[in-house]
């Protein structure tokens, strides 16, 4: 026991000095990190040391992009600036920095018949919040009706948007949900892991790697890191007995390294995965973008794929096994170390493949997109019990949900505090949560 | 690279009012986590309370510089409140999440546009510290004490930002050796011993998280203060996360060791801030912008809060006896 706790308390140090190592060979070979940024700043004019504030957007005409538009912005302490659109309609607007601006479209510049929809203010002012990069649609040309739909099309359109929303954060939900239910571990670097899929798409199709082997190799590379994960840190904890709230605070620690390592290399900017505008379906009378749809089928695969490795192979078996009863697992014979092992690989596979669709529905890869949605995919777990898979996947759906119906009444906002103060008010009537047992409620 | 004015900045950091209110807020977390074992992780949230309860009645009420406090301090009172009733009787792990969320809540609700006319959404309030400054007894000039400049604006709102962080510690200090201190030892120890004695545990939980509480809303204002500005984005869970580092690497159940953990981590900040940034305009290290040196610091923190929590939890001055998990 006392040669195992000492193991254990070097490999800990291994996996420090591994993140202090990874830190400094980076330091060393500063190419890799160059040749993000490279990507990154391809599309604009000029790269800049600072992290870029910019108002941005693009004009079409349904799907034909406008070009050759100019759009000024203006701020009242005497800033200007203006942009063209460029073969895309993209156009981005650099300001100095984050504040008020009055964004002006010249209407002169548009094509004549295709004038600037009705109802769409102009000049208008935005108003930067925490994010560097500030948004601007004007909605161009006459067969775009602006908010004339009924309310039920609003309903459906959003309900749809929530599955696809909701869905992405089960399968994210389940990692975290598998790891508490075996180990206990209130995991708050999970969002880290979902960063680091969508951070690692962008890398590598910025490094020519094609969509989908970048995205493939991005979920790989999340499941080797939370092998690591649980080599190097959480396994020595265990061994060592750790309680569960030190490694919960372990947790807070290491979301805090990843978050700024992922910031250190990856910088504040907003980047877009390859096809990361789609074009609207219209679906049985929903309109719903390309990349939505994909999202939703994606999600709905995978989890039904997890499903049924949980309820029908000798893995999932296991796994249930040890959730229920660590010890009583382990005295019928499963390798409860092995099944935990296995836990982390597949949580962190979906937590990347999470990671990646939820760069496409926000839509932009950031370094704290991750911590975005981790409270909300707490909600979803606490909503259908801690520690339960098929709770798991029914309290995010029931979040994607709410979140997006809310968007009807709320502000934009403030869409996610309604999930918020839902799941507070959940653990105030039914702390276990929808689908959890009374038992697990101290 | 001059090492003077880096250790001058460094010292600066020490007796800064940030790092007072950065000690204020994490004494508030020693009374909850340290002595009564509650995961509180929305700490921000109640800074946030703080500051706006403050700025708000000042601004949209006019209200007096007494009036303004007081209405923070019963602010962050409901808060405690409403986060409580719902948790209080849970497992410590729903207590994290609930705290964290709703600390969240706070910043989305004073950030939404919605609200601009009282909050003044994402780009927060500003000039509403004049009471406070109205106050201030030195007259107008600069002021040297040992190496550190002041001025008079400075030299004010540090004395009493000290002075406030010195009264909290003897309040906690004298309240951890009454009884009341001592049943709350008790509670985070085994709470069902102490209920068994006949003693309310729900109670007892509720005063220290409205206690604690009390102390993040006065840390919130104090956080505002040296600038009069308070800006939404700076009450994310990072900051709590930084308080819990403070607090952690003070001593999780001791007086003064939030005290000596805040002053440890704004020391470290600043010392490698000005190092890294000395070697970078020395041309000594080439590899690293600016910007990257700032978010390297942070990396560095993450990795000692989990040092810290695997190989020294009890901090540099607790009592390993003492610690509020086994």
């Amino acid at each position: 026991m006392q040669r195992q706790a000492k193991s254990a308390t070097s490999q800990i140090l291994v996996i420090m000095g591994l993140f202090v190592g990874v830190l400094f060979a980076s330091l060393l070979q500063p190419t890799a990190a160059v040749a993000i940024e490279r990507q990154a700043t391809f599309q604009l004019q000029s790269p800049q040391p600072t992290p870029e504030i910019t108002i941005r957007g693009t004009l079409r005409d349904g799907k034909d992009p406008l070009k050759g538009v100019k759009i000024i912005a203006t701020s009242a302490k005497g800033f200007k600036g203006e942009a063209t659109s460029d073969e895309s309609g993209r156009w981005v607007i650099k300001v100095p920095e984050k504040g008020t601006y009055e964004v002006l479209l010249d209407v002169a510049t548009l094509p004549a018949d295709k004038p600037l929809a009705e109802g769409e203010p102009n000049p208008r002012v935005v108003e930067f919040g925490t994010t560097t990069n500030m948004g601007v649609i004007f909605k161009v040309g006459d067969n775009v009706a602006p908010a004339a739909a009924s309310f039920g099309s609003i309903l459906a359109e959003r309900v749809v948007a929530g599955f696809s929303f909701g869905l992405l954060l089960a399968l994210t939900a389940v990692g975290l949900s598998l790891v508490f239910g075996t180990t206990g571990l209130t995991n708050f670097a999970h969002g880290e892991m979902v960063t680091f899929g969508a951070v690692a798409a962008f890398a590598l199709s910025a490094w020519g790697f094609p969509l989908w082997a970048a995205l493939i190799v991005a979920v790989i590379l999340g499941g080797a890191l939370g092998w690591v994960q649980d080599w190097g840190l959480w396994k020595p904890l265990r061994k060592r007995g750790s309680a569960l709230v030190p490694m919960m605070i372990v947790s807070i620690g290491l979301a805090l390294a990843m978050r700024y390592i992922i910031l250190f290399f990856f910088g504040g900017t907003t980047e877009q995965l390859p096809s990361a505008q789609s074009p609207l379906l219209k679906l049985a009378g929903v309109t719903i973008s390309r990349n939505t749809l994909v999202s939703l089928v994606v999600s709905l695969v995978v989890i039904v794929a997890v499903a049924l490795l949980l309820l029908k192979t000798r893995f999932g078996k296991a796994t249930r096994a040890v959730a229920d009863n660590p010890a009583l697992a382990a005295a019928s014979g499963i390798d409860v170390d092995q099944v935990i092992r296995m836990v982390w690989v597949v949580g962190s596979m979906l937590a990347a493949l999470g990671g990646i669709l939820w760069a496409y529905y926000r839509p932009g890869v950031t370094f704290n997109m991750g911590q975005q949605i981790l409270l909300l995919i707490f909600a979803g777990v606490t909503l259908g019990g801690l520690g339960t898979v098929f709770g798991a996947l029914v309290g995010s759906v029931l979040v994607g949900l709410m979140v997006e119906i809310s968007t009807i009444w709320l502000e934009a906002d403030l869409k996610y505090v309604g999930a918020l103060a839902v799941m507070i008010l959940v653990l105030l009537f039914r702390p276990q949560g929808l689908l959890g047992r009374r038992e697990r409620v101290g | 690279m001059d090492f003077a004015t880096i250790f001058t900045n460094a010292l600066t950091q020490i007796v800064s009012p940030i790092t007072a209110s950065y000690a204020l807020a994490a004494l508030g977390l020693a009374v909850h986590f340290g002595y009564a074992g509650l995961l509180n992780f929305g700490q921000a949230g109640f800074m946030a309370i703080g500051a706006y309860g403050f700025a708000i009645s000042t601004l949209t009420f006019g209200a007096p510089l007494p009036v303004a406090l007081l209405a923070a301090i019963l602010a962050s009172v409901a808060f405690a409140l409403v986060l409580g009733i719902p948790t209080l009787r849970l497992r410590a792990d729903y207590l994290a999440i609930v705290t964290i969320a709703a600390a969240e809540i706070v910043r989305y609700v004073v950030t939404t546009n919605s609200l601009t006319h009282l909050t003044g959404s994402a780009n927060g309030l500003a000039t509403f510290e004049r009471g406070f400054y109205d106050l201030n007894p030195f007259p107008p000039g600069n002021y040297q004490v040992g190496p550190l400049q002041f001025n008079d604006r400075t030299l004010w709102i540090t004395i009493i930002a000290w002075a406030l962080v010195l009264l909290c510690a003897s309040i906690v200090w004298g309240l951890m050796r009454s009884p009341w201190g001592r049943v709350l030892k008790g509670i985070r120890e085994d709470e069902h011993a102490v209920r068994s004695l006949g003693k309310n545990v729900f109670v007892y939980k509720m005063e220290a998280l409205i206690i604690g509480g009390i102390f993040g809303s006065l840390a919130g204002i104090l956080f505002t203060l040296p600038t009069g500005a308070v800006q939404p984005a700076n009450y994310g869970t990072e900051l709590t996360f930084f308080l819990w580092t403070a607090l952690l690497l003070g001593g999780m159940a001791t007086v003064f060791g939030s005290v000596v953990g805040a002053m440890i981590f704004w020391v470290v900040l600043s010392l490698t801030q000005g190092i890294l940034l000395g070697l970078i305009e020395s041309g000594a290290i080439t590899f690293l912008t600016s910007i990257q040196a700032g978010q390297l610091r942070y990396i560095l923190v993450g990795i000692a809060l989990m040092v810290l929590m695997i190989f020294r939890p009890q901090g540099i001055l607790g009592n390993k006896k003492e610690l509020a998990f086994s």
